[in-house]
């Protein structure tokens, strides 16, 4: 049974959530709780503090702290062609209609190191669409907005991204993409060309384009179903009509009344379309 | 729905499949308790087919935990491949992209530690075959919640060190062989 008084931790948790808030501005209210709190906890740990509580006091006396506090509550965590066949599926059902456009639009919110963006700028290179398209990088970490911006990733994960790509249905082979040096691989600057990155909080920023193709994949499950209604809202007042949303492989929006709003086009890849089919 | 207030999770990794097929085997049809599964895998696997080979053992019905969906009595869930499985205080699944720990997504620690919050003292933690101390952590924190913690004898595990390791760091309320884990389960559930 959940227990019925709040634990001394839960409790610390909130105040904490409270503290960053009224001090920094920054709301993390409307994150779940269970895998907010194992990241409070390493913050915590990693800067000494015995409780969530030291941390709080830490953090409403040292301004200094906050982008370490931020860092360490975002995940960036991401691979290039992370679930392959996600990437199989958009090139199949969506960027055919994408073709249609002459310009395309695409944000791509909660875009960690830029592994996923530059992924997504391979796909549409080898599509041929490329050219034609501006894509919006977006996450509210700034230290792994300047990773992304950099394209430089350890050159242990090349085994791992190629296999992705090419289960994806890659044309050639990923490292024709990079450049292998000191145990690190730099993406060709040519990929950045038509990438624009930014700092984008989904909590509590707004609208900012009028896009074809939305990608958050992996940052839904770490809101409460209120929060992620609300983001889904900012992603349907983002979207053209008949516009598309791709989320994470395990993300479910059924309890999201905002969801209505979107039709699935494709269950296994967590493809949805604005509105109903065209 | 009522939340349950006692619950079952078990730790696996090297040969789990043979070892949560005999346990899921002997669970009575009727348990008044949800079991919960992590189970290490290949990375490609979407997950269906553990399910699906796990169903075929079992005597309760298995499925996927499925993100936000409530923790039911008398169903085995399973941590879907590549994300840390962690349960809200309302006893429902959340799932986390989080880094792996200690080289591992689905993590048991994570779980374990996860579910020692929400059911303490109603919870019973089983660690069984595996190749590293995943669990080990997270079996001491199901304790510290006055939890029950099973593992498998080590010397009958196809990989001894997961349930050394939990025996080293957590200690145990009981050491099974496999045959009789199901058994102790079925005696502690509603
Ligand atoms: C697990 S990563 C997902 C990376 C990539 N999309 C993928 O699926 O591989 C989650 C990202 O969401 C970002 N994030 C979390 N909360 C956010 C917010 N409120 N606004 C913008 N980005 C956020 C984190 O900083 C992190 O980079």
């Amino acid at each position: 049974m959940p227990l019925s008084r709040p634990a001394a931790d839960d409790i610390e948790l909130e105040l904490f959530i409270q503290a960053l808030q009224l001090r920094h501005g920054y709301d993390f209210s409307g994150y779940a709780r269970a895998s907010l709190k194992r990241r409070v906890q390493a913050v915590a740990a990693a800067r000494q503090c015995r409780t969530i509580g030291e941390l709080t006091t830490r953090v409403v006396h040292d301004d200094g702290l906050l982008p370490a506090v931020i860092a360490g509550l975002s995940v960036p965590v991401s691979e290039m062609f992370r679930n392959p066949s996600v990437f199989k599926a958009l090139a199949a059902e969506v960027l055919p209609v994408l073709a249609s456009y002459p310009h395309i639009n695409i944000w791509q919110a909660g875009c960690a190191r830029g592994e996923e963006v530059y992924t997504l700028a391979i796909l549409l290179e080898e599509a041929g669409l490329y050219a034609r398209c501006q894509i919006y990088a977006t996450d509210f970490n700034d230290a792994a907005l300047a990773q992304a911006q950099e394209g430089i990733f350890p050159l242990a994960e090349a085994r791992t991204w190629s296999a992705n790509y090419l289960a994806a249905g890659g044309q050639h082979s990923l490292s024709d993409y990079w450049h292998a040096r000191y145990e690190h691989l730099k993406l060709d600057e040519r990929l950045k060309r038509n990438i624009t990155f930014a700092n984008h909080n989904l909590v509590a920023d707004g609208v900012f384009c009028e896009a074809q193709l939305i990608l958050c994949r992996n940052v839904l499950i770490y809101f409460t179903n209120a929060l992620q209604d609300r983001v889904l809202g900012l992603f349907r007042d983002s979207l053209v009509r008949g516009g598309y949303l791709v989320l994470g492989n395990k993300e479910s929006i059924a309890f999201a009344p905002s969801a209505a709003e979107f039709t699935e086009l494709d269950a296994q890849a967590r493809i949805y379309r604005l509105g109903a089919a065209a | 729905m009522p939340v349950p207030s006692t619950a079952v999770v078990i730790g696996c990794s090297t040969g789990g499949l043979q070892a949560l097929s005999t346990v899921l085997a002997g669970l009575r049809g009727d348990l008044g308790a949800p079991v919960i599964v992590v189970c290490h895998r290949g990375q490609d696997d979407d997950g269906a087919l553990l399910v699906e080979l796990l169903a075929r053992a079992s005597a309760l019905p298995v499925r996927e935990a499925g993100e936000r969906q409530p923790v039911e009595a008398g169903v085995v869930h399973v941590a879907p491949p590549g994300y840390h499985l962690l349960i809200d205080a309302g006893g429902c699944f959340m799932l986390s992209a989080d880094p792996r720990v200690r080289h591992v997504r689905p993590s048991v620690d994570v779980l374990f530690e996860a579910a020692a919050d929400v059911y303490g003292d109603g919870l019973l933690a089983v660690v069984l075959t595996g190749a590293n101390d995943d669990g080990a952590d997270g079996l001491a924190a199901v304790r510290r919640a006055g939890g029950y913690a099973l593992v498998q004898e080590p010397a009958e595990a196809i990989a001894p060190q997961m349930p050394l390791a939990a025996l080293e760091r957590a200690g145990a309320d009981a050491v099974a062989g496999l045959a009789s884990l199901a058994t102790r389960i079925n005696d502690r559930c509603p």
